[in-house]
């Protein structure tokens, strides 16, 4: 009983969202969703809305703007840079993994990779380069695979989100997986990120305020105060999985890959601004 | 679901007897207290959370302030089947569903909707 009536809140809540119609096209879709932001908070310029909350609360704002003065990313972008210039056992390095320009890197991802049928993700590449060349896999929320993840972030910023617009069968299936999951009630309280990032952003939830969903990736990894600490995106899905007593899914699981896929996708045309620092 | 449904209406009608009754003032207050702790305790009700309520910090915006809830819900039971279960109203609400979901027990509950009641 519990589990049809999950499913039919879950259809429900996809039918009221700012994504009316349910076959609608990725592109569709980009265009409700920030329509969606632009006309709830019209006085925040497009550009912004890569802050977070900050781009929407002035209150809050002003004390960020202190903090980014001496940014708390610093130490971690700085760790990331020794890690990059440094060699493997074997004589390889991260270089020889990430070709290209190193500004170029982060804008890449995620992408949809056809051969794996997976979606690639910055961590998953720089743990990918690891293990490619003999070496150990590196945890996966925090910690050393955040430093690099934030000297890349901080080499690329200011490139366009200018991800690819899912089209084959298979990159919509990606897709529509992380949609699914964005506006699925989970959890025993029974909330959807959407709930809390798109129909109540702004707002607060006792002295939190909620972000709005638009530009949510924008600026991963962050440092968070209340961690004391970098952490990547999934850690903080992982972080808003519980906090509705969800069980959370691992880091670099397919249903956190899709979602990271579906928010970059909402998030085109904005900036790429990592690292981040937050509450 | 059949059997909560029982449960709800066999709790629904002893608080009609209650009532009738009506209760003393000392069980009133006793019980609103308990009440109001169930209902900002962030494990249990954390009302708070969305609510602003008279007596309580930092209450969230998202959801209508919580005032002069007997002119709202002169039918307390009205009230209980609110807190018990906010889909059978809008089926696409932020607000928990506390008793289908196991968050609070129809005894909490009772507890609650009677504090909630008395602002
Ligand atoms: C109960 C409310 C709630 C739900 C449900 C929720 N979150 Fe959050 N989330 C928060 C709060 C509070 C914060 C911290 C304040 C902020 O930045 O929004 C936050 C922060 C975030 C951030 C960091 C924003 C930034 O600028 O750094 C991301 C990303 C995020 N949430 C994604 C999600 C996703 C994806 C889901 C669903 C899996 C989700 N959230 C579900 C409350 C929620
Ligand atoms: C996560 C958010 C959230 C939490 C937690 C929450 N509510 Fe609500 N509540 C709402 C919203 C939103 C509404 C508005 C109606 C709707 O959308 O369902 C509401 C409506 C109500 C109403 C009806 C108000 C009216 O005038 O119609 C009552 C009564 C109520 N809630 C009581 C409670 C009590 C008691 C608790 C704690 C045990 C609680 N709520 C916890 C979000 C919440």
């Amino acid at each position: 009983m519990k589990i049809t009536m999950t499913a039919t809140i879950a259809a429900l809540a996809i039918s009221l969202s700012p994504l009316t119609a349910v076959q609608a096209s990725p592109a569709d879709d980009v265009k409700a969703f920030q329509g969606y932001f632009k006309n709830k908070f019209k006085k925040t310029p497009f550009d912004d809305f890569v802050n977070g909350i900050y781009a929407v609360d002035p209150a809050s704002r002003k004390q960020w703007e202190e903090i980014e003065e001496f940014p708390p990313y610093e130490l971690a972008v700085e760790d990331g840079e020794a890690m990059w210039n440094k060699s493997f056992a074997n004589g390889k390095g991260y270089k020889d993994c990430f070709k290209g320009k190193l500004e170029d890197i982060r804008s890449q991802y995620p992408f949809y990779d056809e051969k794996a049928d997976t979606i690639r993700t910055i961590e998953g590449d720089i743990n990918k380069c690891r293990t490619d060349n003999g070496e150990k896999p590196l945890k996966w929320k925090k910690g050393k695979i955040a430093a690099l993840s934030a000297y890349i972030a901080f080499q690329g910023r200011g490139k366009p989100i200018a991800i690819k617009m899912p089209s084959s069968e298979k990159e919509l299936a990606w897709y529509n997986k992380g949609k699914t999951f964005f506006y699925a009630k989970r959890g025993q309280l029974n909330m959807a990120c959407a709930d809390c990032h798109v129909y109540n952003a702004g707002k607060s939830i006792r002295a939190d305020k909620l972000s709005p969903a638009l530009g949510h990736p924008s600026h991963f990894p962050v440092y968070r105060s209340k961690w004391g600490s970098m952490g990547t995106l999934h850690r903080r899905y992982a972080g808003c999985n519980k906090n509705v007593r969800a069980k959370p899914f691992k880091a670099q699981s397919d249903e956190y890959k899709a979602l990271e896929y579906f928010q970059v996708v909402m998030s085109s045309g904005l900036k790429w601004n990592g690292p981040g620092a937050r509450k | 679901m059949q059997k909560l449904f029982n449960k709800l209406t066999v709790t629904i009608s002893a608080i009609a007897v209650v009532g009738i009754v009506g209760f003393s003032t000392a069980v009133m207050a006793g019980g609103n207290d308990e009440g109001k702790k169930l209902a900002f305790n962030k494990k249990k009700g954390n009302c708070l959370a969305c609510h602003t309520i008279a007596g309580g910090e930092m209450g969230g915006n998202i959801a209508p302030p919580l005032v002069a809830m007997k002119a709202r819900f002169p039918d307390i039971a009205v009230l209980k089947a609110q807190i018990s279960d906010a889909r059978v109203n809008n089926p696409n609400t932020i607000m928990p569903p506390f008793a289908p979901h196991g968050i609070l027990t129809s005894g909490e509950i009772d507890k609650i909707a009677a504090f909630i009641h008395s602002l």
